[in-house]
C-alpha cells in the first residue's frame, strides 16, 4: 500500500457501480441511492488524493460535496414524497409528460 | 501489513454494499447495503488520518441521509413491483456492457501500476506514509485550513464558500418545507395529468 492506487481503482469500481445502477433501474430512490454511491467513491479520491499529494484541500472538498449532496437529498426526496402523492409510483418511466 | 489487511476486508465490503444497492429488489436492502459502503469508506478515511471527515460522514451520511432515505421508503411503501420493460431499446445490457469495460480497464491498468503521481506547484513530494502525518485532519487543522486562519490575507481560506454552502443548505429546508406544505395551492391551474 505504497500510494493511492488501490484506493483509487476501488473508488472507481464503486463509481461505474454506481452509475450502472443509476442507468438501469427505475425506482426513484434507487437511482439517488446511486448518485449518493458515486459522490461517495468521489470523496474517496478526494481523500486519497489530498493523502498523496499533501495538503488538505482534499479533506475540505470532502466537506464540500457532503454539505451539497445533503441539500441534494432534502429536495430530491421531498420531490419523490410529491411525485408519489401524485402519481402513486415511484418509477420514473412513468414521468413522461414532458415527452413533447 | 495492517492497511493491506483493513483494505481487503473494507473494500470486500465497500463493492457488495454497492452491488446490494444496484441489484436489490427491496429499497429497505439497498438502504442497508449503501449504509455498509458508507461505513467502509469511513474507516479509509480513518486509516488516512481524515478523522473529520470520518466524523461527519458516518453523522451526516449514515446518520441522517440514510435515515431520511429509510423515512422515505417506509412513507412511500415498499415498491418491489418494479417494471422492467425497457423504454429505450437495450439500455440495460449496452449499460452493463459499458459498466464491465470501465471496470475491467481500470483492474488492468491498476495491476499493471500505470497510473503516476504528480504533484501541483507548492504541493509536497508523493510520499505515503509521511503525508498521512502531514494532513492529519483533525477538526482544529481543518477549520484553520478552511477558514484560512494561517494566512495573512483574510479571503485565502474557505470562508466565502461555506457561507454560500450555508446559505445552499437553508434554501434547501425552506424548499423542502414548501414542497410539503403548499401542495394544494398548486392544484388551481389544470395539469396535464388530469387532462389524459
Amino acid at each position: 500500500m505504497a500510494g493511492p492506487t488501490p484506493y483509487m481503482a476501488l473508488a472507481f469500481i464503486l463509481f461505474v457501480i454506481g452509475a450502472t445502477g443509476l442507468l438501469t433501474r427505475r425506482n426513484a430512490l434507487i437511482m439517488f441511492m446511486s448518485v449518493e454511491l458515486m459522490l461517495n467513491a468521489v470523496n474517496l479520491t478526494f481523500v486519497a488524493a489530498g493523502r498523496a499529494i499533501g495538503n488538505f484541500t482534499g479533506q475540505i472538498s470532502v466537506f464540500f460535496v457532503l454539505v451539497v449532496a445533503a441539500a441534494e437529498v432534502v429536495v430530491g426526496l421531498a420531490i419523490i414524497v410529491a411525485v408519489f402523492q401524485k402519481r402513486n409510483s415511484a418509477s420514473v418511466d412513468e414521468l413522461s409528460e414532458m415527452k413533447g | 501489513m495492517v492497511e493491506v489487511i483493513l483494505f481487503a476486508v473494507f473494500g470486500t465490503v465497500a463493492i457488495a454494499g454497492a452491488l446490494t444497492v444496484i441489484l436489490a429488489r427491496n429499497p429497505i436492502y439497498s438502504a442497508l447495503g449503501l449504509m455498509a459502503t458508507m461505513f467502509s469508506l469511513s474507516v479509509f478515511y480513518i486509516m488516512h488520518l481524515a478523522h473529520f471527515v470520518a466524523a461527519i460522514q458516518i453523522i451526516v451520511y449514515t446518520g441522517a441521509v440514510m435515515t431520511l432515505f429509510l423515512f422515505v421508503i417506509m412513507l412511500i411503501g415498499v415498491d418491489r413491483t418494479e417494471d422492467t420493460a425497457e423504454q429505450l431499446p437495450n439500455q440495460r445490457r449496452i449499460v452493463i456492457g459499458l459498466g464491465l469495460t470501465i471496470a475491467i480497464t481500470t483492474v488492468v491498468l491498476t495491476v499493471g501500476q500505470n497510473f503516476k503521481w504528480v504533484t501541483a506547484p507548492g504541493s509536497g513530494p508523493v510520499n505515503w506514509d509521511a503525508n498521512a502525518d502531514a494532513t492529519n485532519g483533525t477538526i482544529q487543522a481543518v477549520g484553520r485550513v478552511l477558514f484560512g486562519a494561517d494566512t495573512a490575507e483574510r479571503t485565502a481560506g474557505w470562508a466565502l464558500p461555506f457561507e454560500a454552502v450555508s446559505l445552499l443548505l437553508i434554501v434547501a429546508a425552506v424548499g423542502a418545507i414548501a414542497l410539503a406544505f403548499f401542495r394544494p395551492l398548486r392544484k388551481v391551474g389544470p395539469s396535464p395529468v388530469e387532462d389524459e
